[in-house]
């Protein structure tokens, strides 16, 4: 039931003994402060591989430079539905919004990431593999954009129940799913140990009146993977005035500086929607 | 009415069970109703607490991701929130009301629930117009006074519905019509507005009211492809009453479409047979929030 029809990529990180770390990230949305942050705290942290989960562009300035830092890092990457959009120059990032105003706001930073992104930085992105697996510790890891099933679909944590994880696992013989997409971090376990790690995005905040993003590391422990989600406070003021030189949206310089999201928010279960300001 | 020339679409996995929990019973009686429900109409029963939980325990063996009620009036349950247990123990849980039956110490403990449940909780409450004078008239009188308290009631206790609006009005369909109901919303008190639009189905009671559909919307197999069964909410989902198990809330009163006895009798394709598939196809339109 997957339409991610081409094969996952398998990274071998050779013998990585009990006690590894490996750092994975995901939606940088144009936030290239925040990916050299990221990559900078991973490394600090010992991490000894970093992974991208996907969505290179969308929000925030100067798509070009989050690409550029992607390419010149030590980081292997993945396909988001934006990376996917972007790179086939499509009309817009499909993200099927109905509410007009969310359409809207989509819209403008769909078109200003599609201008300025270089011809040669969208065949890289359209090169990417929607899928990547390795091992850890012996245990299977597989990494997704989306969903294992679908690049676009979210899995949120109040709307992932653990029958539908038991599902994903099974069908991708995984024993850790990790994705992003939403935006927003979470980890489910099932008693076994199994489960899905969101790593949530460090393109914008994670709509908790916090300024800082987040990403995740996973630690090879004797007991299995230990997910560790980390906020990552970067210079998010340094993004806000470049935001406004290029003439973004104040929707969304607010949400840089407040943590609060203000647009695109229809795609919110309930309980998620309820935890903002909006 | 199927046609041996009717397309049939692919299931996937079930994303989503719906629960006809209150059959097709329901406290008032829309002209608009595409199941014709009413107080003394029992085309399907209320189910039982053990009929409900069967089919939520094979959903979840299955996987399933995600539970939603609807009627009639989910409310008028006896044991309702016995269901929302059941249901909310596996997976996110949907309520599909006219909200007229949530008194206070029901939106208390329905909000509790949202509140401490493992999973999402969202209450989706149908309202047709902007005033008695709009809306009564296709739901009956005093039916937007107490919908209008219903919410109230939920918001007090710190639960806030989604309102569903089925466009029998053109104009709610517009920005401005979507615009008007979230000013109707923060005006109840609702922080994080929430409207979701609906086309009207040309069947049941809407049927009359409309005129139905002409003999050449109908789905042919050549509108179908492999997004298909993405989009149509029958590639994914599943509906059980208390008569059996049917692919979607929309035909359950189309004996043609029943698929078995059980939940697992249906996990499989589908034969898209009415014209109201025409409806889906052409708005891309499903029942999910
Ligand atoms: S549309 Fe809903 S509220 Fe109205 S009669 Fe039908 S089931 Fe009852
Ligand atoms: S009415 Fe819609 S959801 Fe139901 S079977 Fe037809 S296409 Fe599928
Ligand atoms: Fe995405």
């Amino acid at each position: 039931m997957s339409d991610l029809s081409a094969p996952a990529a398998c990274v071998d990180l050779g013998q990585l003994p009990v006690g590894s770390t490996v750092a994975l990230f995901g939606g940088i949305y144009n936030n290239h402060l925040a990916l050299h942050a990221t990559v900078a705290d991973a490394r600090r942290r010992g991490a000894a591989a970093v992974f991208f989960l996907g969505d290179t562009g969308g929000f925030g300035p100067h798509p070009d430079r989050s690409v550029e830092g992607l390419r010149s890092l030590p980081v292997h990457s993945i396909a988001g539905n934006y990376d996917h959009s972007i790179g086939s120059d499509a009309a817009d990032c499909a993200c099927g919004y109905t509410d007009p105003r969310d359409n809207h706001f989509a819209q403008i930073s769909y078109d200003y990431t599609l201008a300025n992104t270089a011809a040669e930085h969208k065949g890289w992105l359209a090169a990417l593999p929607h899928s990547a697996r390795f091992e850890l510790g012996g245990q299977r890891v597989l990494l997704c954009h989306g969903s294992p099933r679908k690049q676009n679909e979210f899995l949120w944590h109040s709307t992932t129940p653990a029958a539908y994880i038991d599902v994903l696992c099974r069908e991708q013989q995984a024993d850790l799913v990790c994705c992003t997409h939403t935006g927003m971090h979470w980890e489910r376990r099932l008693a076994d140990g199994r489960g899905v790690v969101n790593v949530g995005a460090i393109g914008r905040p994670a709509n908790d009146g916090r300024t800082c993003v987040w990403y995740a590391l996973l630690h090879s422990t004797p007991a299995g993977l230990r997910a560790e989600l980390v906020p990552l406070s970067y210079d998010h003021e340094g993004l806000a005035r470049e935001m406004r030189d290029e003439g973004l949206p104040a929707e969304f310089v607010e949400t840089i500086e407040t943590g609060w999201w203000t647009t695109c928010l229809e795609i919110l279960p309930p309980r998620e929607r309820m935890a903002g300001r909006y | 009415m199927t046609a041996s020339s009717d397309p049939t679409l692919p299931f996937l996995h079930l994303d989503t069970l719906w629960l006809q929990v209150t059959g097709t019973v329901c406290n008032i009686a829309c002209r608009h109703c595409f199941i014709s429900c009413g107080p003394k109409v029992r085309i399907h029963d209320l189910m039982t607490v053990d009929q409900c939980r069967a089919a939520i325990d094979a959903a979840a063996a299955h996987g399933c991701r995600a539970y939603a009620f609807t009627g009639g009036e989910p409310f008028l349950h006896p044991d309702i929130l016995a269901l929302v247990d059941l249901a909310l123990a596996r997976g996110p849980l949907d309520i599909l009301s006219n909200g007229m039956l949530i008194d206070e110490p029901l939106a208390q403990a329905l909000a509790r629930r949202f509140r401490e449940a493992p999973h999402g909780f969202d209450v989706r409450i149908s309202l047709d117009g902007l005033s008695a004078e709009e809306n009564d008239p296709v739901r009956g009188r005093g039916v937007f006074d107490a919908t209008v308290q219903g919410i109230r009631n939920l918001v007090a206790a710190g639960m806030e519905p989604v309102v569903a609006v089925t466009t029998v009005h053109a104009d709610h369909e517009s920005a401005q019509g979507r615009q008007a109901f979230y000013e109707l919303l923060r005006g109840l008190g609702v922080a994080h507005p929430r409207v979701k639009l609906i086309p009207p189905f040309r069947i049941g009671r809407e049927a009359r009211r409309s005129g139905g559909y002409g003999p050449l919307e109908r789905l042919t197999a050549a509108m179908i492809d492999d997004d298909s069964p993405w989009v149509l909410q029958c590639g994914t989902s599943r509906m059980v009453t208390n008569r059996g198990a049917w692919p979607c809330p929309i035909l359950v009163n189309d004996d043609g479409a029943r698929m078995g006895d059980r939940l697992d009798d249906a996990l499989r394709p589908c034969t898209l047979g009415s014209p109201a598939c025409h409806t889906c196809h052409v708005e891309g339109f499903s029942c999910r929030t």
